[in-house]
């Protein structure tokens, strides 16, 4: 590579994530300065930051959101983990003819646009009796296609000896998934996590058709009811964001290696 | 023995789909039994017991303004946005995958933080940038160009919304396709860089093909993606002005739970949605899969 070439390529990454990161340093700064300064495009971080919580504590419930928010993503997040990758361990380690086209029939379902199934599902769960519920949140999110393929193809490189030696010592099926499989499989496991749990955090359009009491609120519908109203706080609705930002910005932050490394194995 | 050992087999089966029996269960029940739900749905007409099987949903569709103007929009979302990000989503993949480039880590977190945002927030920031008297505009008055009511015009609307989904989604692409060239073994370019091959002929000739099967993903989730757009038409323009920046997603939202439910007709919209990412992804299967 030329020095003209390598230089270029400098010059265009680092346009580019400047670009990428600066609507995030802008909300940053939003947080901090009161709204007119937000709205003038101040650019340096400003010292209107507990102002603008105190009027966003006003404003709305952010403790019970926060609560709400973590506690249907960890739930959510655990049981997509433990139901796709047992999922994803039985096609592959004990996989026949007919399995294999139950996955492949499985895929199908990515294709299935989520607007074309909402309305069926909000009337099975109003039949049921459990709108309003976490249940009726969690069960069309906890089982993708997505999921199965990733821990389906984790599970390929699950080396075959192992798994006969642990059945010679008469360790059970089950007990081979949980203190061998599992173990061995970090780095997916972690990609699997930060992707679950980024979706079930910033998901929007289910909850905010199924839950419709004020107290099942989560962060995004938090940060939506921000613009409602006559004249919009931007300071409060900036910090409204950071906070719904940061949690999965630390996630994907803290498992990035075994993201990456998760999706590698993914592509393959 | 032979018994005994088949017996094992069979029973290793029968464990195998106890395993991926929940999941399967509910992907059925959540996903393929709702589907057809909405067609049969869309099939009816009138409510409850006075419900009686036709197909004026699907002859409405034809003379819905509104719907037309939804359709155009949100394709104009894919033939606009899907390219361009895919393209920039490999330039920046391919420029990251040099080994000699300093900074790499640094530079991909960077280009992927913004898949860290949710729809919603970044929609607000997005807002909040272009806003009247946003930066945005400041910035454009500073340079001697005239401010943008961006919100208030059709084009700069829909304008707004497609730079917003290329921030959001480009990194997440990228991510894709660095893992895909990483599994390109990079003595295939000394080899052919030796023979002579152009840094050009090596991008079309070699990196291209292999990275195919991830090009034909991400071109599918993209396609997929942009057809059920909905936070952002939502929170970032309201769709408007009007109906000029409104998305498929958001119009078959507005009449099932917004206005007074329709639930017959938004079903009958959204097979309509379905029938374009099966057909798409259909086609796009068909041509990624051709041998050269």
């Amino acid at each position: 590579m030329t020095k003209a070439k390598t230089v270029i390529s400098y010059v265009i990454l680092c346009v580019v994530s400047f670009l990428s990161v600066f609507p995030l340093y802008y909300m940053l700064c939003g947080a901090t300065n009161p709204s007119i300064d937000v709205i003038r495009g101040k650019l340096v971080p400003g010292s209107y930051l507990l102002e603008n919580f105190k009027t966003l504590i006003e404003f709305q419930d952010l403790g019970r959101a926060l609560f709400n928010s973590f506690r249907n993503s960890i739930l959510i997040t655990i049981f997509t983990l433990l139901i796709c990758s047992i999922a994803g361990y039985g096609f592959e380690i004990y996989h026949d003819k007919g399995k294999d086209i139950l996955m492949s029939i499985l895929l199908l379902a990515m294709m299935l646009p989520f607007v074309a199934l909402m309305i069926p599902l909000f009337k099975m769960f109003s039949t049921w009796g459990m709108v309003n519920t976490w249940m009726a949140l969690m069960l069309p999110s906890i089982s993708t296609p997505f999921m199965i393929m990733l821990f389906r193809q984790a599970a390929r490189s699950f080396p075959a000896d192992i798994i006969d030696a642990a059945r010679m010592e008469g360790v059970s099926e089950i007990g081979i998934f949980f203190r061998m499989y599992i173990p061995t499989m970090k780095s997916t496991y972690g990609a699997a996590m930060t992707v679950t749990f980024m979706n079930a955090w910033n998901n929007y359009l289910w909850p905010k058709i199924i839950l419709q009491r004020n107290e099942s609120i989560t962060m995004p519908m938090l940060v939506a009811n921000l613009k409602s109203g006559y004249s919009v706080d931007y300071g409060m609705l900036m910090l409204g964001v950071l906070i719904c930002t940061l949690p999965t910005a630390i996630i994907f932050l803290c498992l990035q290696r075994s993201f990456t490394n998760g999706i590698t194995g993914a592509v393959k | 023995m032979k018994m005994k050992r088949m017996g094992i087999e069979r029973r290793y089966r029968l464990i195998g789909w106890a395993f991926l029996l929940p999941a399967a269960l509910l992907i059925f029940i959540f996903c393929f039994y709702p589907m057809l739900q909405a067609i049969l749905l869309s099939f009816k007409s009138g409510s409850g017991v006075n419900a009686s099987w036709s197909i004026s949903n699907y002859t409405r569709i034809l003379k819905d303004k509104t719907f037309k103007q939804c359709l155009f929009n949100t394709i104009f979302y894919l033939i606009v946005q899907v390219p361009i990000m895919l393209i920039l989503a490999l330039m920046l993949a391919q420029l990251l995958n040099n080994p000699k480039l300093r900074f790499r880590g640094a530079f991909r977190t960077m280009i992927f933080l913004p898949c860290a945002t949710s729809l919603v927030s970044y929609s607000m920031i997005f807002k909040s940038l272009f806003a009247d008297k946003g930066l945005i505009n400041m910035i454009l008055e500073q340079i001697g160009l005239f401010p943008i009511s961006w919100f208030q015009n059709a084009w700069a609307a829909r304008f707004v919304i497609i730079i917003a989904l290329i921030w959001r989604w480009t990194g997440y692409n990228m991510v894709f396709y660095l893992a895909g060239l990483q599994n390109i073994d990079y003595s295939v370019y000394e080899a052919s860089r030796i023979d002579g091959a152009s840094p050009r002929q090596q991008f079309f000739k070699i990196t291209i093909p292999l990275l195919k099967p991830t090009i034909l993903l991400t071109a599918i989730m993209s396609t997929s993606g942009t057809l059920q757009l909905f936070d952002e038409s939502v929170n970032l323009t309201a769709g408007g002005p009007g109906k000029a920046s409104m998305t498929l997603a958001h119009y078959i939202f507005n009449i099932s739970f917004v206005e007074t439910p329709k639930f017959n007709y938004a079903a009958a919209l959204s097979v309509f949605i379905l029938v374009c990412v099966a057909t798409l992804s259909f086609i796009q299967m068909k041509v990624g899969d051709k041998r050269d």
